[in-house]
């Protein structure tokens, strides 16, 4: 499975961290840190935080 | 054949509904109501990279394809009849159903004093609110933001990256009051060293102009020239269309802990709009205008309409 955060769009409102916090995690500055190709077992947890970004800045790309 | 499910509103609220429902196994008819030409798109964005530029409106539609419903857009409710069930449209037609969700979520206040009609007044809510707001904002255009709450922050921040010059007036000490002083006091810095001049703890006496709008007198007498407002007063709930309904408004529509409508078992509401008892706030009614909230609650307000009473859930989420 490989994830895609526009970096561009993302604001660090934090809900992909909640989703699937094995993938994604805000870092001491407040900046996106996410594992781009995460275990295949975590895909439901990557597709609701797909669907929880604010700013739909998250792309699954298979 | 039964009548179809019903959501109206066809924003975030309206489409995580919509998902909920066929996900959790309705099969019937699905017709969607959205007073917008659009279809659903997410917020967030229209008061910072959409308005900055950075963003283009296909840039925050929201993904709909797996939803398989009728789609009426551009298109308001204008009463609802829960005898009967049915929604009056303003097109003149009338839509019966088998359950509705409410989820009609909020419009800008508007400015309630005299001028509310200057041409050069703006307020943010829609993409197409977005986009008219954008064309507006030249460098070296003079914005008046007034409010200094989410939305007016962001407004005056993201003008100012445009090469606007901002003034953000607001009737108390701080900005962003629901964050608290100390966010207020940083937040406060941040706007003054990025040039974005406060006018704090005054409040707005008067918008000035006359057909074109050319800036505000506020209470202490003292003027802010300007070309353009953002009228950012907080929002009020899109309830209007309920009146006569029998059911319970008071600012949302009053459901129970499952959000479902009080006394009508075949209604429920989400998003903005709903107004429910929150084990956190001691059963006491609240109201939530935020983007995680419409999308959470919609899940659980669409699955218990489908629910039996008794296998329904509370909705207890914090956003």
């Amino acid at each position: 499975m490989k994830v895609q955060v526009d970096m561009d769009l993302c604001q660090s409102h934090g809900e992909c961290c909640f989703a699937a916090p094995e993938v994604f995690e805000l870092d001491d500055d407040d900046v996106l840190q996410y594992d781009a190709e995460p275990d295949e077992s975590l895909r439901p947890k990557v597709e609701q935080a797909v669907r929880n970004c604010p700013v739909t800045a998250i792309r699954l790309l298979d | 054949m039964s009548a179809p499910a019903v959501v109206v509103g066809a924003s975030l609220a309206g489409l995580r509904a919509a998902e909920a429902l066929r996900a959790r196994g309705w099969e019937g008819e699905l017709v969607m109501v959205g007073a917008e030409p659009h279809m659903p798109y997410t917020r967030p964005p229209l008061s910072k990279a959409l308005l900055g530029g950075a963003l283009e409106p296909a840039g925050v539609e929201l993904e709909c394809e797996g939803v398989d419903a009728e789609w009426r857009l551009g298109v308001t409710a204008t009463g609802l009849d829960p005898e009967r069930r049915r929604v009056a449209l303003d097109d003149g037609d009338s839509l019966a159903y088998e359950m509705l969700v409410v989820a009609t979520g909020c419009r800008p206040r508007p400015w309630p004093g005299e001028g509310a009609d200057l041409e050069g007044l703006f307020t943010l809510r829609t993409v197409d609110d977005s986009l008219a707001l954008r064309a507006a904002l030249r460098p070296g255009a003079r914005l008046a933001v007034i409010g200094a709450g989410f939305i007016g922050c962001e407004v005056a921040s993201t003008a100012r990256s445009l090469g606007v010059e901002v003034t953000l007036v607001d009737v108390l000490p701080r900005p962003m009051r629901a964050l608290g002083p100390l966010v207020g006091e940083v937040c406060a810095r941040m706007h003054a060293e990025h040039g974005v001049e406060l006018r704090l703890v005054a409040p707005v006496a008067a918008l000035l102009g006359d057909g074109a709008f050319s800036g505000l007198e506020l209470a202490d007498g003292a003027r802010v020239e300007a070309d353009l407002a953002v009228v950012a007063l907080g929002a009020q709930p899109n309830v209007e269309w309920l009146e006569g309904s029998g059911l319970a408004v008071r600012a949302g529509l009053i459901c129970d802990e499952h959000c479902i409508a009080a006394g009508a078992s075949r209604i429920a509401a989400a998003g903005d709009v709903a107004t429910w008892p929150h084990p956190l706030a001691s059963g006491g009614l609240i109201r939530v205008e935020h983007w995680s909230n419409a999308s959470e609650q919609a899940g659980v307000a669409a699955a218990n309409l489908l629910a039996a009473e008794h296998e329904r859930i509370a909705y207890d989420a914090v956003p």
